[in-house]
């Protein structure tokens, strides 16, 4: 039995099975790989038992500081998650099985799926969802990809107060598809919608839309989709899927493509991720969307079964024709979301996005009521908001995170010119002790000198 | 089974939210509400619990089932990286911290993760530097030949817009490929399954930036003409990019920057045991030599002289940018981390070798059965043999022998790829699974190779003991329920 790499074979097998190939050695099935391209050796540390392993991850997650009061958003937030999400899908039926290539053996993960497409669907008032993409920036660019498909165009017009990461993201992965993205300034906190208006015209591909913006403000972009349809361009709207419990939905405002992070949907911050992206249309615009798609069936004696669709679209069988490279998107993670929304209901989503709604409006009436802090947008917002503060907010915050508290992101990091700028964001699990709190010595540390 | 929203009654709850006990409104006008509350589930906690628990009993997986699924490398996910994924000090962390002044102060062990994966990664892949941001395989792929286009044109060869792929490749490679704005030009296999070299030679020019090779192939064999293909790539002005998703197969054997490769992708979620979750989330790191560093995604996490752990923007301006927010799938990654801190230096040599040795073992024993287009060869981490022989004597295919083993209580193999054998079965048993669960795979496979011969009739009717018969494909291309 070996020490190392969880191989069960003692030396026996190993001779038995080396025999049955015909080969004197391990190393002799390598002949293939010319000798000197080997190697006899890694320059690795020898392995370490399970209890070692254990012991060395504990102590560097005792390294980071994990108790911080999170008032920190921009598109991923601190929202409470039921215990019953992460014991029913850490699973191993779930987690140690592959892409549902063989539906017989998979209705777990299918069904499941096929429910994740529902509650997106239902969340987003749109038609047809996919089974998840990488995340909320990876989404934003494939929904433009969707949108050259559909209308052949290459210009698009971006709203200035979406994600700057996520900005960044659509710039990247598109750099070689020669597309043009033609940024509009936002207007107080949000999309300029008369600016947008008086773009669009028969050239542009899209709209690219965020609600909330990335400064935390709402507003209802039906006439911006009743436009961009009357130019012949698509309407994209990058979403914060808890917020949707509350919010008018893309569906309501005649979208034509839903995306963003379902992170707020029972996934941990986890530094970054794993995350969950999603993507939601039309059912016309189905086919033209990526990524994999669930759809209902029957076995032979009509028993509702579920397989992977609509796969004509996909790499594994159109290869550089297909509609995007994905293949592994975030499964485990849709499960995870799923399970959530189960749990949470409809009244408890609603709930906990009302909740983060009266916890920002708490949390901006205490904020703004420090002397030489307001609000530096009038638009209404949802959970998240910014104030200018008198002096610059990284040092503010620096400060604050010393005490124990991330009190938002400061968004002269993003964005030039905003360096007085915070932005604060609320969930439902902040309690009225803790916005005091951030209020408190918020304006101890702008007492402070520097 | 029901689906959720067919248990659901009208006000029935599972989980109640906390509430902080403010009083004041929400600030959000009505025009900006939505009509109706969600039409989400009502159910009870228990209900929920229940239901996803049962679910999950119709799958098979690999803690239940024997999972030979070729090219995915379905090996044993040990649970203490789970459970060390779950630690509430990587969990709670904001991504955000990582980008704000004073946020990497309180990150340092994560930070300290991620670094030390990427280095044990660099002497994995015999590579310069690695970014752990890509998302998955393919979206690592996409990174890859993104950095050789940045490559180009940051040399003034932006004409090299052809990228070459072998016919034995993955379909991701040329999806990727034509992402990154390149045009495909297919290169075909000889007779022993490896790159055609004339053709090759025929197909390179000015025009070309690279060639993405998948080692071992598609077919499970390891093309021994690697270092001249890199050679001639090169000498043409070309980057050799290599699909690392077969890694499993030469991992402490062999290194790809050894071999002559400029940038690689690995697929945490296979080699390195993350697990898959049905579908993800995988993650995909990137590896490059030097000639790439400069073009690798933004931010990159540094070491400072003192030990501490920064996060700086890449190297320089020439940086590709963002292809994640941050640094990826960090929670998968960190799966990966204490599986190589596990294995160590011997370990990781040994799975791979046995990996190799099950697979060969497994065809060996089978031979007689099936057919193998190219037997004579020692096959990698995987084998392919093809239905053939008993599709030309009784009628009954691929599919049909897939369906036959999910009947005895293995998940079938990967069927009809690669495409360039036909009614290929391609087997992948890793370094996890004992003798006696090859030995009983193999036995089903004989079984079933004689039933194929005394009663065909029931190879089409299987499967016949899974929770769901065969399922109608066709139908649900064409009615197109996608939602409840």
């Amino acid at each position: 039995m070996s020490n190392y790499g969880f191989v069960p074979h003692g030396s026996e097998d190993l001779s038995e099975m080396l025999a049955a190939v015909g080969v004197s050695s391990v190393e002799e099935l390598y002949s293939a790989i010319p000798e000197k391209l080997r190697i006899s050796k890694l320059d690795l540390p020898a392995g370490i038992s399970e209890y070692e392993v254990s012991k060395k991850l504990h102590a560097l997650a005792k390294k980071n500081t994990s108790d911080l009061v999170c008032f920190m958003g921009g598109g991923f937030y601190d929202h409470f998650i039921p215990a019953a999400v992460d014991a029913i899908a850490s699973r191993g039926e779930f987690t140690t099985c592959y892409t549902p290539y063989q539906p017989e053996v998979a209705q777990g993960t299918l069904q499941t799926m096929f429910e994740f497409q529902s509650g997106m669907c239902r969340l987003t008032g749109m038609e047809v969802s996919n089974a998840s993409v990488y995340d909320g920036g990876s989404a934003v660019f494939e929904a433009a990809a969707m949108s050259f498909r559909v209308n052949g165009r290459r210009r698009f017009l971006v709203d200035g107060a979406m994600n700057p990461i996520y900005r960044n993201m659509l710039e990247s992965y598109a750099a070689n598809m020669n597309f043009e993205f033609v940024e509009v300034a936002p207007k107080d906190g949000k999309a300029d919608k008369e600016a947008i208006a008086a773009q669009l015209d028969d050239t542009v591909s899209a709209v690219i839309l965020q609600n909330p913006s990335f400064f935390g403000c709402v507003d209802d972009y039906t006439e911006t989709a009743e436009a961009a349809r009357k130019a012949g361009a698509l309407s994209i709207l990058i979403c914060y899927p808890l917020s949707l419990a509350y919010l008018k939905t893309p569906g309501e405002m005649g979208i034509d493509i839903a995306v963003g992070d379902a992170q707020s949907l029972g996934l941990p911050l986890g530094f970054g991720g794993p995350y969950l992206g999603f993507m939601t249309t039309s059912k016309k615009l189905a086919r033209k969307m990526p990524g994999r798609i669930c759809g209902e069936t029957h076995d032979k004696n009509g028993n509702r079964g579920f397989v992977l669709t609509l796969q004509a679209r996909e790499q594994h069988i159109r290869r550089e024709k297909a509609t995007s490279n994905i293949c592994s998107n975030q499964n485990l993670c849709a499960i995870m979301a799923t399970i959530h929304l189960a749990l949470m209901g409809k009244e408890g989503l609603y709930e906990a996005a009302e909740e983060s709604a009266k916890n920002a409006a708490y949390a901006l009436k205490k904020l703004t009521a420090i002397p030489g802090v307001k609000a530096t947008f009038s638009s209404p917002s949802f959970n998240e908001f910014a104030i200018d503060l008198p002096k610059p907010a990284s040092k503010v915050c620096e400060k604050l995170l010393k005490v124990g508290i991330a009190a938002g992101i400061p968004l002269g990091e993003f964005f030039p010119g905003m360096e007085n700028a915070l932005l604060v964001a609320l969930t439902e699990k902040r309690t009225i002790e803790e916005i005091d709190a951030l209020a408190a010595k918020l304006e101890a540390a702008l007492k402070e000198e520097d | 089974m029901k689906l959720i929203y067919e248990e659901s009654l009208p006000k029935r709850r599972g989980v109640i939210p906390p509430k902080s006990g403010v009083t004041c409104e929400t600030l959000v006008p009505a025009n900006c509400r939505r009509g109706e509350k969600a039409p989400l589930p009502e159910v009870s906690e228990l209900d929920a619990v229940r239901h996803y628990t049962n679910l999950s009993r119709l799958n098979y997986s690999v803690d239940t089932n024997f999972y030979p699924l070729g090219s995915c490398t379905m090996k044993y996910n040990p649970k203490v990286n789970e459970q060390i994924s779950r630690l509430e000090g990587f969990t709670a962390l904001h991504p955000y911290l990582s980008l704000v002044p004073g946020g990497p102060e309180n990150v340092q062990g994560a930070l300290e993760t991620i670094y030390e994966t990427e280095q044990k990664l660099c002497e994995i892949t015999g590579m310069k530097a690695v970014t752990m941001q890509p998302f998955a395989g393919a979206n690592g792929e996409f990174t890859g030949v993104m950095l050789i286009a940045a490559y180009h044109k940051d040399h003034g060869d932006a004409k090299r817009r052809r990228m070459l792929i072998p016919d034995s490749a993955h379909g991701t490679n040329p999806a990727s490929a034509m992402m990154a704005g390149f045009e495909i030009t297919a290169i075909p296999s000889d007779g022993k399954g490896w790159v055609d070299l004339e053709a090759l030679k025929a197909a390179l020019g000015d025009d070309v930036a690279g060639l993405m090779l998948t080692a071992p192939n598609t077919v499970g064999l390891f093309d021994s003409n690697v270092g001249e293909i890199c050679d001639l790539v090169h000498k043409a002005g070309g980057l050799m990019y290599y699909d690392g998703a077969n890694l499993n197969a030469i991992m402490g054997h062999a290194r790809p920057g050894d071999l002559g490769f400029d940038v690689v992708h690995l697929n945490m979620h296979k080699t390195f045991s993350t697990p898959h979750g049905g579908g993800g989330p995988g993650a995909g790191a990137v590896g490059v030599k030097e000639n790439l560093v400069p073009y690798l995604p933004t931010p990159r996490v540094t070491k400072t002289a003192d030990g501490k752990f920064e996060v700086g923007k890449a190297d320089s301006t020439k940086s590709m940018g963002h292809i994640a927010p941050f640094f990826g799938n960090f929670c998968v990654m960190l799966k990966a981390y204490a599986y190589m801190l596990q294995l160590g230096a011997e370990g990781i040599r040994e799975a791979s070798g046995m990996a190799v040795l099950n697979a060969n073992y497994l065809k060996a024993r089978l031979q007689d059965t099936f057919k193998f287009p190219f037997q004579d060869q020692i096959c990698m981490h995987e084998c392919v043999c093809t239905s053939e022989w008993q599709l030309e004597k009784s009628g009954v295919n691929t599919l049909d022998i897939a369906k036959m083993l999910l009947d005895r209580g293995y998940h079938a193999p990967t069927v009809y790829f690669p495409l360039i054998v036909h009614e290929a079965i391609m087997i992948e048993p890793t370094e996890t699974e004992s003798k006696e669960v090859l030995d009983g795979f193999v036995e089903s496979m004989k079984e079933i190779a004689k039933i194929t011969e005394t009663d065909p009739e029931a190879c089409h009717r299987a499967p016949e003991k899974t929770p769901i018969g065969r399922l109608d494909e066709v139908a649900a291309a064409k009615n197109m329920i996608l939602k409840a």
